[in-house]
C-alpha cells in the first residue's frame, strides 16, 4: 500500500468545519500537485466538486481542475484518454456502471486499500448497495460514490388532494392521475398544464426511464434475477411482453405531457416541474431538494414522492407472456403489486486513472473521500442545484439537515422514506454494470425507444430490433465474458 | 522561362556553366541539386499531406474493416473484412443508414423507371458521341448512385415508408443548398443594385457566417421552442400551442435546414455578390439601350458570366452539406426518432458509443457517396460553364 497522508486531509476536513485549527504547514501535504477532474456540465454535479475542489486546495495545496463535456460524451472521452495513453484526465465522475468496461480494460487505479485506510469515509455509513455494488468491481474499489440514484414517482400533493386521488401504486394509476390533472392550472398562472412530465429526448438521459418502468413487469425474484439478459445464456430478456406492456405505458404518458416532450431533456422537464406545471412525473432524488429552492421552486412543500409504481401483472420468463401476481410469481409484491425499484445510473461517482502519477492518485483519492465523507456529503444531498441525493445511512435517519435545508419535517420525512424503501427493497433492481453498457442503452436502447415514441416503428419491432442489437453487442465483447460480468453485477457467484 | 526549360527543371544557360566549370564535384551537385529543387521544395507539403490527410484516410480504412476494442494503452483490432459495411447497407443497421424498404408504391415504380430511362438516354447520347473510356467510366458511376439514389428514394419517401441518414443527408444537401442558393442569390441581386443603405445590408447578410454553428443550434433551438420560448405566445395565438416542431419528422427536418441556411445563405451571398459586381456594366447598359428588360437582361447577360462562380460556390456548399453534424445534434439530437440523423451525426453517435470501426464505415460511405456526386457535379456542371466562358 502506498504511503497516504490521510491525517492531513483529515485534519483539514475537521479545521474546515471549525473544531481545530491545524496550522497551515501542516495542510499542504499535497503542494503542487494538479487533479485533472472530467465530468458533465455544472451546475449540476460539477458545480459543486468546483467548491469542494477550491477547500481542499486550501487544506492539501492540490489543485482541481475540473472540466466538463455533454453528458452523451463523457464516457468516450475518458474512455479514449484513459485508452491511447494521453492521460490528460486523472479523475472521471461518471455513471458507475461505465466502469466495468473500463476496469476491465485495466484503466482504473484500485482503491481497495486507501478505503481500508480511510476512518474518515466512515464507509459502514454507506448504504449497502453503494458500498458493496456501486463502488465495487470483482470485489475491489474501484469508485468512490458521491451521489445515490433512484428514479421515483413525484406528485403534486395539493393537485391530488384537490382531485381526491391517492399516489400511483401502478402504471395504470400514474395514467389515471395524470388524465385526470391534465389540463388544470396548477400554478395559477391561468394556463393550463400538463398530467405526466418526463424527459424523453433521444442521445439524453430519457433511457433511464424506460428501464425503470419495465423492471416492474420484468423482475419478481429479488436483485439477483436482473432485467435486462437471460443469467443463463445471455440472450436479451428484452422482446417480451413486459417490454411492450412498459413501452406502451410511456408512449402513452405523452398524451398527458407538453407538447414536444420527445425534445425535452433532463433540464427542460426539471424547469417545468419546478415551475408548477406538471402532477405527476419520473425524475431522480433531484426534485426533492429543488423543490425547496426559493429562487426558482414554485413547488415548496407541495411534492411528494413515491417509489416507483409497480405492476400487478409480471413477466412469465418461460413464456414471455404477463402473468396474474400470486405468491410464486410475486414474493416481494406489497397488496399485490410487484415493486422493483430501479436504481437507474447508480449514481455519479469517482474512479481514478490507473496510469495517473501515484502522488496524483493520493491526492485524488483524498479529494474523492472528503466529496463522500459525511460532513460535505450530508449538507451536499440537500441542496438541489448539485445534483447529488443521498446513499449515506446517515442521510436518510437524520431528517435534521434536510429541515434546515428548508423541507418541512413531513415532506422531509415522505421524500428520504421514498428513497429509502426503494434502497431497502429485496427487490432492487440494478442498473447494467457491464463491458458495452454504453452501446447496449445509448446506442440500441435509447434509439429504438425513440424511433417507437416517434411512431417511425411498432412496439414488437422496437423490441425485435433491441433484441438483435444487444445480442450482436454481446456477440462482439464475447457471450461468455459477457455472461460472467453480468452474473457478477448481480451477485451470483455460483 | 521556356517551355523545355519549365519541364526539365533547369536554368537557361545552366548547361554550358557547368561545361566550363572548374570544380566539376561542386557544380554537379549544383546541377543535382537544381535538377531536384522543385521536388525538395515540394516535399514538405507532400509530407504534411500524406500525414495529415493520407495517413488518417489509411488508418480509418483499417478500422472500418475492424471491429475495435479500447484497451489499457491502445486498441484490440479484429480484422472481419467488409462486415461493418454489409450491417450498415444488408444487415442489421440497414433501417439506419439506407431506411426501411416495404415494397415499392406505383408512384415509386413510376420514378426509378423515369430516372433510369433519362440516365440510360443520357449515357447513350454520350456513347454515341466521342468516347473517352475514363469519361465513360465517370459517367457509369455518377449514374450508379444517381440511380441509387433514385431508387432509395421510390422505395422509402414515395412508398410510404422511412429513409435512413443516408436520405437525411441528401434531403439538407439538395433542399438546403437549393434554398440557399436561391435565397443567397436574390440577397446579392439586391445588394448589387444601387440601393440606399446596401453597405449597411451587406454586413447584416454577413453576419451569420460569423457565429459559431452550436451557438446557431442553441438558437434555433430556443426560438423554435412552444412552449417557453420567447414566440410561444406567437404560436399559441395561432392555435399552433400544441403543435410541436421537434416531434414532427418534417417539420424538424425543415427547422433544421432554416437553421443551416440562416447561416450559409451569407456565404452564398458575399461570394454572388463580389460575382455580380464583376459582370461588365456596359453590356448591361448597353442591353438597357436596346429595349431589353430586367429578366432578359439577367438570363442573357448577368447569369452566364456569374454562372461558374455559382457552380464553385454550390460545389463547395454541397461539401459542406453533406458534414452537416452541429444542427440536428444540438437542435434535435437526431429526433424524432432518426428523422433529422445526418450521415455525420450516425457516424458521431457511433464513435461516442464508442463504436469506431461502425463510425469509420460509415463515413467511408459517406466519404465515397460526397465524392461520386462532387466530381460529377464538378465535372458535368462547373469545367462545362468553365468551358463555356472560355
Amino acid at each position: 500500500m502506498r504511503a497516504f497522508p490521510l491525517a492531513a486531509i483529515l485534519l483539514g476536513a475537521t479545521a474546515l468545519i471549525g473544531t481545530a485549527a491545524p496550522t497551515a504547514q501542516a495542510q499542504k501535504a499535497y503542494e503542487g500537485v494538479e487533479i485533472n477532474l472530467l465530468t458533465r456540465p455544472g451546475p449540476v454535479i460539477a458545480g459543486r466538486l468546483e467548491e469542494r475542489g477550491k477547500e481542499y486546495e486550501a487544506m492539501t495545496g492540490a489543485k482541481v481542475n475540473v472540466s466538463s463535456v455533454p453528458f452523451a460524451d463523457l464516457f468516450q472521452k475518458l474512455l479514449t484518454d484513459w485508452a491511447t495513453g494521453t492521460n490528460s484526465i486523472d479523475v472521471g465522475v461518471f455513471a458507475s456502471g461505465w466502469a466495468v468496461e473500463m476496469q476491465d480494460a485495466g484503466l482504473l487505479a484500485d482503491l481497495s486499500d486507501f478505503v481500508a485506510a480511510d476512518d474518515a469515509l466512515k464507509i459502514d455509513d454507506i448504504a449497502p448497495y453503494f458500498r458493496d455494488f456501486n463502488q465495487k468491481i470483482d470485489g475491489k474499489t474501484y469508485l468512490i460514490t458521491i451521489d445515490g440514484d433512484f428514479q421515483m414517482v413525484y406528485y403534486r400533493t395539493d393537485v391530488l388532494a384537490e382531485l381526491g386521488l391517492e399516489p400511483p401504486k401502478t402504471w395504470d394509476e400514474y395514467l389515471e392521475v395524470a388524465a385526470a390533472a391534465n389540463g388544470k392550472d396548477m400554478n395559477g398562472d391561468g394556463e393550463p398544464d400538463f398530467g405526466s412530465c418526463m424527459f424523453k429526448k433521444r442521445n439524453a438521459q430519457g433511457y433511464y426511464a424506460i428501464m425503470s418502468i419495465a423492471a416492474q413487469y420484468v423482475q419478481t425474484q429479488g436483485t439477483g434475477q436482473g432485467i435486462f439478459f437471460n443469467t443463463d445464456d445471455m440472450t436479451p430478456m428484452v422482446n417480451n411482453a413486459a417490454w411492450k406492456a412498459a413501452l406502451e405505458f410511456y408512449k402513452a404518458s405523452g398524451k398527458y405531457g407538453p407538447p414536444d416532450e420527445l425534445n425535452h431533456d433532463i433540464g427542460d422537464t426539471r424547469a417545468l416541474v419546478t415551475s408548477g406545471r406538471c402532477a405527476v412525473m419520473i425524475d431522480w432524488g433531484d426534485i426533492g431538494p429543488l423543490s425547496i429552492d426559493e429562487a426558482t421552486s414554485k413547488i415548496k412543500d407541495k411534492v411528494g414522492a413515491v417509489p416507483l409504481p409497480g405492476s400487478t401483472r409480471v413477466l412469465d420468463w418461460d413464456s414471455g407472456e404477463l402473468v396474474d401476481c400470486s405468491a410464486e410469481t410475486c414474493p416481494y409484491a406489497v397488496d399485490g403489486v410487484n415493486h422493483a425499484p430501479f436504481a437507474a445510473f447508480g449514481g455519479w461517482s469517482g474512479a481514478i486513472n490507473a496510469n495517473a502519477d501515484p502522488q496524483v492518485i493520493e491526492a485524488a483519492y483524498g479529494f474523492l473521500s472528503y466529496m463522500n465523507q459525511p460532513e460535505q456529503s450530508n449538507v451536499d444531498v440537500t441542496m438541489g442545484w448539485t445534483g447529488y441525493n443521498p446513499y449515506r445511512i446517515s442521510q436518510f435517519e437524520n431528517v435534521d439537515p434536510w429541515v434546515e435545508a428548508g423541507f418541512s419535517r413531513e415532506a422531509a420525512e415522505n421524500y428520504l422514506g421514498a428513497i429509502g424503501d426503494s434502497l431497502n427493497n429485496p427487490n432492487m433492481a440494478s442498473d447494467l454494470r457491464i463491458p458495452g453498457t454504453q452501446q447496449y442503452q445509448g446506442l440500441v436502447l435509447d434509439r429504438e425507444v425513440a424511433r417507437f415514441l416517434a411512431d417511425e416503428i411498432s412496439a414488437d419491432e422496437a423490441l425485435a430490433n433491441i433484441e438483435a442489437g444487444w445480442e450482436e453487442i454481446t456477440e462482439d465483447f464475447g457471450r461468455e465474458e459477457q455472461l460472467g460480468m453480468y452474473r457478477a453485477s448481480l451477485g451470483i457467484t455460483n | 522561362m521556356a517551355a523545355s526549360d519549365a519541364r526539365t527543371g533547369e536554368r537557361p544557360g545552366q548547361g554550358a556553366s557547368a561545361a566550363f566549370s572548374t570544380q566539376p564535384a561542386a557544380a554537379g551537385f549544383g546541377e543535382w541539386f537544381d535538377r531536384q529543387s522543385r521536388h525538395l521544395f515540394i516535399m514538405p507539403a507532400v509530407i504534411m499531406i500524406l500525414i495529415f490527410s493520407i495517413f488518417p484516410l489509411i488508418a480509418s480504412l483499417i478500422l472500418a474493416l475492424s471491429r475495435v476494442r479500447l484497451r489499457g494503452g491502445g486498441y484490440n483490432i479484429r480484422f472481419v473484412g467488409l462486415a461493418n459495411f454489409e450491417k450498415q447497407i444488408f444487415g442489421s443497421e440497414q433501417f439506419h443508414f439506407l431506411g426501411t424498404f416495404k415494397g415499392m408504391s406505383v408512384l415509386g415504380w413510376a420514378v426509378t423507371v423515369i430516372v433510369g430511362a433519362l440516365l440510360v438516354w443520357w449515357l447513350i447520347t454520350y456513347v454515341r458521341g466521342k468516347v473517352w473510356v475514363p469519361g465513360l467510366i465517370g459517367r457509369l458511376l455518377t449514374a450508379s448512385v444517381l440511380f441509387g439514389i433514385t431508387v432509395l428514394f421510390a422505395a422509402t419517401l414515395f412508398s410510404g415508408s422511412q429513409f435512413g441518414t443516408l436520405g437525411v443527408s441528401l434531403f439538407y444537401v439538395f433542399v438546403g443548398c437549393s434554398v440557399q442558393f436561391v435565397i443567397g442569390l436574390g440577397l446579392a441581386f439586391l445588394c448589387a443594385q444601387p440601393i440606399k443603405g446596401r453597405t449597411f445590408f451587406r454586413v447584416v447578410f454577413f453576419l451569420p457566417l460569423m457565429i459559431t454553428p452550436i451557438g446557431i443550434g442553441y438558437a434555433f433551438r430556443m426560438l423554435a421552442d412552444t412552449t417557453k420560448g420567447p414566440f410561444a405566445p406567437v404560436w399559441q395565438w395561432f392555435g399552433l400551442g400544441d403543435f410541436a416542431w421537434a416531434s414532427d419528422p418534417w417539420a424538424a427536418r425543415i427547422f433544421i435546414v432554416i437553421g443551416d441556411s440562416w447561416q450559409w445563405i451569407p456565404f452564398i451571398f458575399v461570394v454572388l455578390l463580389a460575382a455580380l459586381e464583376n459582370v461588365s456594366r456596359d453590356q448591361v447598359e448597353a442591353a438597357h439601350v436596346d429595349g431589353a428588360g430586367g429578366l432578359q437582361i439577367f438570363r442573357e447577360i448577368t447569369w452566364p458570366q456569374i454562372a461558374p462562380v455559382a457552380a464553385t460556390v454550390m460545389l463547395i456548399r454541397v461539401i459542406e452539406a453533406f458534414k452537416l453534424v452541429d444542427l440536428p445534434n444540438i437542435m434535435t439530437a437526431g429526433g424524432p426518432g432518426i428523422a433529422t440523423e445526418s450521415m455525420t451525426l450516425h457516424a458521431f453517435f457511433a464513435w461516442r458509443a464508442p463504436d469506431l470501426a461502425q463510425s469509420a464505415a460509415i463515413s467511408y460511405l459517406l466519404l465515397f457517396v460526397a465524392v461520386v456526386l462532387c466530381v460529377s457535379f464538378f465535372n458535368l456542371v462547373v469545367l462545362k460553364r468553365r468551358a463555356a466562358m472560355a
